[in-house]
């Protein structure tokens, strides 16, 4: 019996986490923190499944995890900067009052 | 070819250059439009002279010079249209008249209308007038003829309505552009069927191919019409209504006396010299038409000219009975040119082309030399045309006395020194041989007796007696500024030049000489004093002697025997007590009720036609198109309204309904991230659920 369940158990927990998060919170900050958290569960299941897959020995696995958290840091960079460009142009973050797109 | 031949088309072409100069000058310029018209006129006659000089000159065999110039005008469909000018001795002596008359109408005309304001505009008419006159004159081509004829129309409605202003000068410009127009539509119709006959027009073509030459009449003659009429005959009377028409013979003489209306040298132009002779000279021209045997060819019929002179003396007469009763002084005049012109027709009909041109050549002098001692006279008694309120101008007015009593005689026929005597005689004496009938012959007579009488009569009433002009006018005030003056110089130096005229050229066609007849026909008649006292010769002389002293008689013995009564009284031939008389004299007073009958008839009918046209219009045509009008109208109605409630209704519920689905489209957009996150997530864990579903499933 392989712990491979449990772990991806786990990933869709901190995915749903980070998808409620994302989709509740009101502040800017908040939904992105909820997105680095699904990314984190997508990144976990990398892991699970490279770690107990068919070639443990291939490091196409943790390749993949390392590429993805560098993106993630730095997509993390931009959302910051696109936060606080929107904050400095209208004054909160509240992603409700954000909303000058809409038909 | 002679340089004069070639060059004969300056003659009209310089007073038309005349013309179009004096055209574009300004108003003020009366002496350059009058030493233009003038200077070009004068130009003119040289040339006719030499025009003339060059015609005397016969041939080997003693036939007349004739000499034509011509070329293509232009070309349409296979034929080719020819024009050119023609020099013979019946184009050269009414070059050498019209040109002459003319120039000395114009050097008057600077002396009557000095006081005129539209001077320049009158020279410039006259030029036109007489460039006209001079083109129909050397025309070689019935087609240039009629260019002219009708230039000679137009610039004769200018001039007679020259003072527009007067009513009736314009209503008297309008009468006689009308009543010749009808004479020459005939004459276009004539024109025409001559065409289609001998396919030329030209008179004389060098190959002798003309349509008064040999080769195309003989052709003509052996042709007929309906009825049996020839084909000569049928054109020539259908020219001579065009000729009718211009030179005032019955019926269609009505606008001529009205045409005094114009300025007097006009009247004296027009009505004397040159647009009347164009008729009689055209009967001239076309002379081997009506009759053939002229131009040697056997078989032709004169009845044309059986008609030319019926018409020509029943005219003499008419006009001249009604001259009788005439008031006005030009009015008498124009009915005694009416009445002369008959006398040309009567004796181109039974005499020939030089009896005819002989009378008109003579009687353009001593008409022209009246018509301006008439215009002197008017101009001196302040412009008063009434003879009844002149009398005793004599007095005043000595050279144009002289000068009018000369013309008067000439016009009369006072025997052996006057120039009427001869031309109005040789016309009798053809008369009198006519072998058809002997009516016109003693129409003729009677014509001449009327001539003499009612001359006579105007002289009593204008030269004698005293004068009844202003006293009456203008009570015992009117002192010496009133009575009437002679004219200038300018004025009488022509009178006089006209009056020798009048004389001496009876002396180139009596029959002791019949110089102008041999050269006009080119015949050696015989000559020598001798031939006067042939009996038929003598008989005719004497006779119309006779006439005329009769004539003259009757009218002293009714006019000058006795001072004639003041203005207002009637005159003697009218005086109740002779009631014959005096119903006779009302009649011709009205000048025979001509005018009236033609108010009542031809102008009766064509307003009725007219309103019946106009009726027509109004009602028929005017509903049809007002029906087409309306249908379109309500085509476009329907066609409104399919726009409007089909296209523009269907558009635009095509465009609320794309604006609905937008709007509802857009309700989507909410611009919320969270929103677009919710749907993403929704979508995932449905897609998530379909996978498992689905995987299971399978």
């Amino acid at each position: 019996m392989t712990p491979l369940p449990a772990y991806l158990l786990l990933s869709s927990l901190l995915f749903s986490i980070g998808l409620a998060g994302a989709l509740t919170r009101r502040n800017a900050i908040l939904v992105l923190l909820g997105i680095e958290l699904m990314l984190n569960a997508a990144n976990l299941n990398f892991i699970a499944f490279w770690r107990y897959g068919m070639e443990p020995e291939a490091i196409t696995g943790i390749m993949f995890v390392i590429f993805s958290i560098a993106v993630a840091a730095a997509e993390a960079a931009v959302g910051l900067a696109l936060i606080i460009s929107i904050y400095r142009h209208y004054k909160t973050v509240n992603l409700d009052k954000v909303d000058e797109l809409k038909g | 070819m002679p340089w004069i031949v070639q060059n004969l088309w300056l003659i009209p072409a310089l007073p038309l250059a005349a013309a179009a100069a004096i055209a574009v000058t300004k108003r003020p310029h009366r002496r350059f439009a009058a030493a233009m018209t003038i200077g070009t006129m004068a130009f003119s006659f040289l040339l006719a002279l030499c025009a003339f000089a060059h015609t005397l000159n016969r041939g080997a065999t003693g036939e007349i010079t004739r000499q034509v110039f011509n070329f293509d005008w232009f070309q349409m469909g296979g034929d080719t249209v020819q024009l050119g000018w023609v020099l013979d001795p019946l184009t050269a002596v009414m070059l050498v008249m019209v040109s002459f008359v003319s120039l000395l109408i114009f050097i008057y005309s600077t002396g009557y209308m000095a006081h005129d304001g539209n001077f320049t505009r009158f020279f410039c008419f006259l030029s036109l007038f007489a460039a006209a006159m001079l083109g129909v004159v050397i025309a070689n081509s019935l087609l240039l003829f009629f260019i002219c004829w009708e230039l000679v129309g137009l610039s004769s409605y200018l001039l007679i309505g020259f003072w527009y202003h007067k009513p009736s000068a314009a209503a008297a410009a309008k009468k006689a552009f009308i009543t010749t127009r009808i004479g020459d539509v005939v004459f276009f119709l004539g024109m025409l069927w001559l065409y289609s006959q001998a396919h030329t027009l030209l008179f004389y073509d060098n190959a002798g191919n003309g349509c008064l030459e040999n080769s195309t009449l003989s052709r003509m003659v052996g042709l007929t019409t309906t009825g049996g009429m020839m084909v000569t005959t049928g054109i020539g009377l259908l020219i001579f209504c065009g000729a009718a028409g211009k030179s005032g013979q019955v019926p269609l003489h009505v606008w001529l006396p009205d045409a005094m209306e114009g300025p007097t040298p006009v009247s004296a132009l027009i009505h004397a010299a040159t647009m009347v002779a164009a008729g009689v000279f055209l009967i001239a021209r076309v002379y081997p038409i009506l009759d053939p045997g002229v131009a040697g060819v056997t078989g032709g019929s004169t009845a044309a000219l059986t008609v030319v002179a019926w018409v020509g003396a029943v005219t003499a007469v008419f006009a001249a009975c009604i001259a009788v009763a005439q008031t006005d002084i030009k009015r008498i005049l124009a009915y005694s040119t009416v009445s002369q012109l008959g006398f040309m027709m009567l004796g181109l009909g039974v005499g020939g082309v030089a009896v005819g041109m002989f009378h008109l050549i003579t009687h353009a002098f001593f008409k022209a030399l009246l018509f301006l001692g008439a215009g002197s006279v008017i101009h001196g008694c302040h412009e008063e045309q009434d003879i009844r309120k002149m009398g005793g101008v004599r007095k005043y007015m000595p050279v144009t006395f002289a000068a009018y009593a000369v013309g008067m005689m000439a016009l009369s026929g006072v025997p052996i020194f006057f120039s009427g005597f001869w031309s109005k005689d040789e016309i009798l004496h053809a008369a009198h041989r006519w072998p058809v009938s002997s009516v016109p012959f003693y129409l003729g007579v009677f014509g001449a007796l009327l001539t003499a009488f009612y001359m006579t009569r105007q002289m009593f009433y204008v030269f004698a007696g005293t004068n009844r002009g202003g006293s009456e006018a203008h009570g015992e005030h009117a002192g010496h500024a009133h009575e009437p003056h002679e004219s200038p110089a300018v004025m009488t130096i022509p009178l006089v030049i006209l009056a020798v005229f009048a004389v001496v050229l009876g002396f180139f066609g009596t029959p002791a000489w019949p110089w102008f007849q041999n050269y006009l026909t080119g015949e050696h008649a015989a000559s020598g004093l001798g031939e006067l006292f042939r009996p038929d010769i003598l008989f005719t002389l004497s006779l119309s002697t006779a006439v005329v002293a009769a004539g003259l008689w009757l009218g002293w013995r009714l006019y000058g025997r006795d001072p004639i009564q003041p203005a207002g009284e009637p005159d003697v031939l009218e005086r109740p007590d002779h009631p014959v008389m005096h119903d006779v004299f009302t009649w011709l007073k009205h000048k025979l009720y001509v005018d009236e009958l033609y108010e009542a008839t031809i102008i009766r009918f064509n307003a009725w036609c007219a309103r019946a046209c106009s009726g027509l219009d109004q009602y028929c045509w005017n509903s049809l198109v007002m029906l087409a009008g309306y249908l379109v109208v309500g085509l476009s109605w329907v066609n409104r309204a399919f726009d409007e409630f089909v296209i523009n209704l269907g558009f635009d519920a095509g465009c609320g309904g794309v604006g609905l689905g937008g709007r509802l489209l857009s309700r989507l957009q909410t611009g919320r991230v969270q929103d677009y996150l919710r749907v993403i997530g929704v979508a995932l864990a449905a897609l998530a659920l379909f996978l498992m579903w689905g995987c299971s499933a399978s």
